[in-house]
Parts: C-alpha cells; sequence; structure tokens
C-alpha cells in the first residue's frame, strides 16, 4: 500500500524523532535508582551524621555510575536527532 | 557546522550546534576549526593566567601574615582537592594529585563557561573521549608498573572463560567515562538552547539564570567531581596492594 505525500525520507524523520523519544524513556530507571541511593543515603546520615561527608561522596559516585545506561539512552535520541546514520541509507 | 550534519531537523534558531569557523585542508582531509577549539584556548589562557597570578602570589607571600585574596583561595582548593585524593589513594596520593588536579580545574573551568557565553568545549565528544582515553592509559600503565604480569593474567580470573567480558569491561572504562561527561553537559547545553530559543528576547534576562545555575555550576561541578572521583578509582583499583 502506498501512502500518498509522504516522502520517504519525511518517514525516516518522522520515525526518528519518534525513536528519540522512546529513548530517553531510559531516564526512568537512573531516575528511580539514583532515588534509592539519595533516600539510603538521607537514612544513613540520619543514623550516623558524622559520617555526612564520607556518605555523600559514596552518594555521588554510586549515582554517576547508576546514570550511565541513562546517558546511553540520551546518546542514542542525540545521534537519531542531529547525526541521523539511517537519512543516508535511502 | 550547521548544515554540515544531514539529519537535522529542529528549527535552525535554536542555537546550541558547534560551529565551524575556519576551514582548512590538511593530507586532502577536510577540517574545520571550531567553536570548541575557541572555546578550549580560552579555558586554557584563562587557566595560564590564573596559575602565573597565583605563582607570583605564592612566592613572594609573607609567611608571617594572614593569607587573603587569591592566595587564600588557592590555597584552600589545593588543600581540599590534596584531601580528596589522599582519602582514596592513601599513599599512592603523591603520584597523581598534580594530575588529578589539573584535570579537575580543566573540566571545572570548561563546564562553567557556559556561563560565560561560551558553548562548553566538554559538550563535545571529541574533547572528552581524549580525556576518557588518557585515564584509560593511565590505569593500564600503572597497573603493568604495579603489578607487572600478574595485571595481565588477571584478566583470566576467575576462570579464562570470562577473558572476552573482562576485555570488555576494561574497554568500557574510558566510554562511559567520557559518554557521561560528555551527555550531562550535552544534555544542558542543549536544555539552554532551547529555553533561549523558546523565550522571547526581553526575557532572556533574567529568568535563564535558574536553570544556568543547576545546569552549568551544579551539573557541572557534580561531573567534574565524580570524573576525578572515577578516575581515582580505577587508578586505585588496580595499584592497591592485595
Amino acid at each position: 500500500m502506498e501512502v500518498v505525500g509522504i516522502t520517504g525520507r519525511a518517514l525516516i524523520l518522522a520515525c526518528s524523532a519518534i525513536g528519540a523519544g522512546l529513548a530517553m524513556i531510559a531516564g526512568l530507571g537512573p531516575g528511580i535508582g539514583q532515588g534509592i541511593a539519595a533516600g539510603h543515603a538521607a537514612a544513613a546520615v540520619g543514623r550516623n551524621p558524622g559520617a555526612k561527608s564520607d556518605i555523600t561522596s559514596t552518594m555521588l559516585l554510586g549515582q554517576a555510575v547508576a546514570e550511565t545506561t541513562g546517558l546511553y539512552g540520551f546518546a542514542v535520541a542525540i545521534i537519531l536527532l542531529f547525526a541521523n546514520p539511517l537519512i543516508g541509507k535511502l | 557546522m550547521t548544515g554540515y550534519l544531514s539529519g537535522m531537523i529542529l528549527a535552525k534558531d535554536v542555537d546550541f550546534y558547534i560551529k565551524g569557523l575556519f576551514k582548512y585542508k590538511l593530507f586532502g582531509q577536510e577540517l574545520w576549526i571550531t567553536t570548541t577549539h575557541v572555546g578550549l584556548l580560552i579555558v586554557t589562557l584563562v587557566l595560564v593566567i590564573l596559575m602565573i597570578v597565583g605563582h607570583h602570589k605564592i612566592v613572594n607571600a609573607d609567611p608571617t601574615a594572614r593569607p587573603g585574596g587569591l592566595q587564600n583561595i588557592l590555597e584552600m582548593a589545593v588543600s581540599a582537592i590534596d584531601n580528596m585524593v589522599s582519602g582514596i589513594m592513601g599513599k599512592n596520593s603523591k603520584r597523581f594529585r598534580n594530575w588529578i588536579c589539573t584535570v579537575f580545574m580543566f573540566i571545572l573551568v570548561c563546564n562553567i563557561s557556559g556561563l560565560f557565553g561560551l558553548r562548553p568545549p566538554t559538550a563535545d565528544y571529541g574533547v572528552t573521549l581524549p580525556l576518557g582515553i588518557i585515564t584509560f592509559l593511565l590505569i593500564q600503565i600503572n597497573g603493568l608498573r604495579a603489578r607487572k604480569i600478574q595485571h595481565v593474567t588477571n584478566l583470566f580470573k576467575p576462570n579464562p572463560i570470562l577473558f572476552p567480558i573482562n576485555i570488555i569491561g576494561e574497554v568500557a572504562v574510558p566510554l562511559s567515562l567520557s559518554l557521561r561527561l560528555f551527555g550531562n553537559i550535552m544534555s544542558g547545553t542543549i536544555l539552554m538552547g532551547l529555553i533561549y530559543g523558546l523565550l522571547p528576547t526581553a526575557l532572556t534576562v533574567g529568568i535563564p539564570a535558574v536553570i544556568h545555575v543547576y545546569c552549568d555550576i551544579f551539573s557541572g561541578a557534580i561531573q567534574t567531581y565524580v570524573f576525578c572521583m572515577l578516575t581515582m578509582v580505577y587508578i586505585n583499583d588496580k595499584i592497591a596492594d592485595d
């Protein structure tokens, strides 16, 4: 079935935009993980206020590592939007 | 470099792209001097001038007088970084604190340069990937120096079947380090560009300041800290006695 009035390029651009939006769903996981880490860090500071600086640096380190998967999704979204490899395949 | 990338679908007046300023040919390859190079040059000049002035101040300081101004700030910064390095690396900290301090200052100034109207140089993957590769080389060279052949045989532990996975684990370090820095700063830059494109010109004076505080200062400082922290943790992992 031929869709009238839509070029292949426009279709690829539209689908790439949808794909970029879907890729950013990857932000869900790091958000939950970082929230859990921050919550436990807050509980730890509540139990042991003297170790606040150690807990903060450990929390930041863990959150930064947990963020990696979200950033992979972000990289995919950026590539789809600004350096689309699929356009060249037309 | 607007118009150079093929899949560009945002409005043209949203301004967060790397722009080519000057084109030249080298060995038949078309290369560009971009805003990233200019930003790096400005950042380096600022750091060099700051360090020359700071060195002059510290050398000529009167040890009996109370320190003030720039000297005070520099002493605080240096002792903070010394504490950070020795807190992670222990007795090895002396060998690495110069490098960590250099990287820390460089990335920090790069990240907050968005405040001063530059496009942050770290929002270019060509800047963060070399930083990640330098860290990778530091990890491997220091691991080889500290553990000799055991550094290589550790790849086959606990089971030789896991060798490919260990290799992937080693190679993922520079990739994830550089992507983390790039992704965070790039997302901040895009957010700022979208907000500047969204607001009418009259409103761009005060309102984006709030987002600048988050995207440039907070996120930039956190990512600088995280980059240096992870560099130290990875190196220390390979050279610590066990």
